[in-house]
């Protein structure tokens, strides 16, 4: 300890001259911070195509997203033979694992408009949603997608965040509903079930997925989640409030409910159709259902980032997986929804069994039910957002 | 805690040489180059960043970008809103770190001193779990604490826990989680104090009539406290800012002020919150370790 009597020496008064120097520097550079917006306009960030000279794609995906090949996981059949017929060599990187940390992967170069590196990126809709609105998406050139325009399934078509279907194009489809383990629980028909049966209790999970989770809800609560009103919404946020504090819901995940719900931690759960339809093949106890009053339709979308300079060749891959065929062929490999039109009768040859799965090919039935979450403003998304965080503990 | 690993121990440092001339005297500020460079690129200069965040326009966003417009009103906001997760945090942290001491000191003393032949490998076994990943080990725990497993099996038929009853998704597991990752920050350090103790001062106090408790007291706690501070700091510090443990084996109600910033910044992309948060915790850790140090004498670990 110094002794408290102090007196003004000459170092004392530099340092703190430098001290309050440094102060003041420093407080004048924050006022100068602040950050400018991340808007982008088709004018203003124009993005050079060099598709013709180079034939190469830079394809960012999801992991476990493309077939390979049984014998060797690094060959990719569809893929391959998009390289050999076309001769444009894919770069295929499975470096998406989440969509929000996707979003801060690329967020900073999209918003100064520059290149991210990549031609593609497949993204859930409403980050897609996001990422067009904010302008970091290029416009794709529809005479070239013809297989697009002619096979997207219909209820995939016009969405609110992309009503001309010519910036994200689904790459693989599903649905979020409900799932459960008929070791442990008897069935469950509805969202009401779910979230009030007592011998449930602290046995069941959510998705942390404010679409999927608030969409099952707002359409048991007899409303459109393509279109709702901040109303509508509040009122089911109240129900899964009720869940939340009665201890009901015992937390909100992500893909990780899957082994809870194999082992039987967790007897119900709002969950993805490609997961539970994976955890059937394993244990037939374990089954999705579609409630009554309706299920969530979602899908990850290609999508062109500003700057990619190779838009046409990234056309050319979105038109060859839109052939019926191929589109069977991944189909096969993924379990999730196919948004291609005609693929159905293509896993006839393949897999009769899969052609058969309403969870791989939905009927007409299942496709009324389903519904794709509206598409929000920044401001309606931040609300949202938070109100939502805050019900799930966050 | 930076300043902790490499300041002398010794209290009675030798006289400083004579100051010689030329490059020998810039020579500690070469040294100290690197260092600082690294911590000015990676540390200050994000930390200003933060600041500057924090500060933020909060109706800004990202499409329109954010302004600077001091909004110091940024602070009692986020506090207002999230002061149950902040409370959460230093409530499980202070649980962990006593259950952490109960643990911890038995072992580092046995490892230290009673040892003998098994000292390294028992060492070993204390670090070995680091050497896989922190996400990987709190997963293992999501599996031990399962409601079918055999742990909750065992708890429920000797009556600790209803038949219904569970651990997983409770503040238990939280609570424990949190021991278990963060243990080894106590222990070591601990065990590294511990190992310097002169047995001879135990003879001696027992020579001189103490009981082995009083030896304890008078002898071996004090002797150790350097370490023990250390531990305490290493433990607190991270197991507060945590968030994977409450996320994975916790629940909502049990989320605690990590989860609240990691949301801020990659869910609901509200920075100014999310940077008012951070700067709340560190304040808070802040103000708690120096009231620490200031009552344990930082003259202990300095």
């Amino acid at each position: 300890m110094r002794s408290p009597l102090r007196t003004l020496t000459r170092r004392g008064l530099l340092t703190g001259t430098l001290g309050s120097a440094a102060l003041l520097a420093t407080a004048g550079t924050l006022a100068g911070c602040g950050t400018k917006g991340a808007q982008q306009t088709e004018a203003g960030c124009k993005s050079d195509d060099v598709s013709a000279t180079e034939k190469k794609l830079a394809f960012s995906n999801w992991p476990q997203y493309m077939d390979t090949d049984e014998k060797d996981e690094s060959k990719r059949p569809t893929l391959d033979a998009f390289i050999a017929s076309t001769g444009i060599q894919v770069t295929y990187t499975e470096d998406v694992n989440d969509n929000n940390e996707f979003f801060g992967k690329v967020q900073n170069q999209l918003a100064g408009c520059q290149s991210t590196g990549r031609d593609i990126m497949v993204l859930t809709d409403w980050m897609a949603a996001r990422m067009i609105r904010l302008g970091w998406v290029q416009k794709l050139d529809k005479s070239k997608i013809g297989n697009v325009e002619a096979n997207l399934l219909p209820s995939l078509r016009g969405r609110s965040f992309d009503t001309g279907t010519e910036m994200a194009i689904p790459w693989q489809s599903g649905l979020a509903g409900l799932a459960y383990n008929a070791k442990v629980t008897k069935e469950i028909r509805t969202v009401d079930e779910l979230l009030t049966r007592p011998d449930l209790k602290g046995k069941v999970t959510a998705l942390s997925e404010m679409r999927d989770t608030m969409g099952l809800l707002i359409q048991a609560g007899g409303h459109d989640p393509a279109n709702f009103t901040p109303a509508q919404f509040d009122d089911a946020l109240n129900k899964l409030k009720k869940a939340v504090d009665s201890k009901q819901i015992r937390r909100f995940t992500g893909n990780d409910y899957a082994p809870d719900l194999a082992k039987g931690d967790i007897a119900a759960c709002i969950g993805w159709s490609g997961d539970v339809i994976q955890l059937g093949f394993e244990d037939s106890k374990i089954k999705f259902v579609v409630p009554e009053s309706g299920v969530m339709l979602w899908s990850d979308n290609m999508l062109v980032p500003n700057k990619a300079t190779h838009k046409a060749n990234a056309e050319a891959l979105m038109n060859y997986y839109y052939d019926p065929a191929v589109a069977a062929k991944l189909a096969a490999y993924v379990n999730y929804i196919c948004p291609v039109q005609g693929a159905q009768a293509e896993m006839e040859k393949i897999d009769p069994d899969l052609a058969k799965n309403p969870l791989i090919f939905p009927d007409d039935a299942m496709l009324a039910k389903s519904k794709v979450f509206m598409a929000l403003d920044e401001q309606r998304e931040k609300e949202y957002e938070t109100k939502f965080q805050q019900v799930i503990g966050a | 805690m930076t300043a902790l690993a490499h300041v002398p121990t010794s209290a009675g440092s030798p006289a400083p040489p004579p100051a010689r001339r030329g490059r020998n005297r810039l020579l500690p500020y070469l040294l100290l180059l690197p260092g600082a460079a690294w911590l000015l690129v990676f540390f200050a200069l994000p930390l200003l960043q933060l600041a500057a965040a924090s500060l933020y326009d909060p109706a800004g966003s990202l499409s329109t970008g954010y302004a600077m417009t001091w909004a110091v009103g940024n602070y009692p906001d986020a506090l207002q809103a999230y002061w149950p997760q902040f409370l959460r945090s230093f409530l499980y942290s202070a649980i962990a770190l006593v259950l952490a001491l109960l643990m911890g000191y038995p072992l580092a003393y046995a490892i230290a001193q009673k040892a003998g032949r098994w000292k390294n490998l028992l060492l070993v076994a204390v670090v070995a779990p680091m050497f896989t990943s922190f996400l990987v080990r709190t997963l293992a725990w999501k599996t031990i604490l399962s409601d079918n497993g055999a742990v909750v099996g065992l708890l429920r038929d000797v009556h600790l826990l209803g038949p219904d009853g569970r651990l997983l998704a409770t503040p238990i597991a939280v609570v424990l989680g949190l021991t278990y990752n963060f243990l080894p920050f106590l222990v070591l350090p601990l065990y590294a104090s511990l190992e310097r103790l002169d047995p001879r001062l135990l003879e001696a106090a027992s020579d001189l009539y103490a009981s082995p408790l009083r030896a304890f007291a008078r002898v071996t706690l004090p002797l150790s406290m350097p370490g023990l501070i250390a531990g305490t700091l290493l433990f607190f510090i991270p197991a507060t800012g945590d968030y994977i443990n409450a996320e994975l084996l916790g629940t909502p109600n049990e989320y605690m002020i990590g989860n609240v910033i990691d949301s801020a910044f990659l869910v609901r992309l509200d920075y100014p919150q999310g940077a008012a948060l951070s700067f709340l915790l560190m304040a808070a850790i802040l103000v708690i370790v120096f009231a620490y140090l200031r009552r344990a004498g930082t003259e202990e670990v300095l």
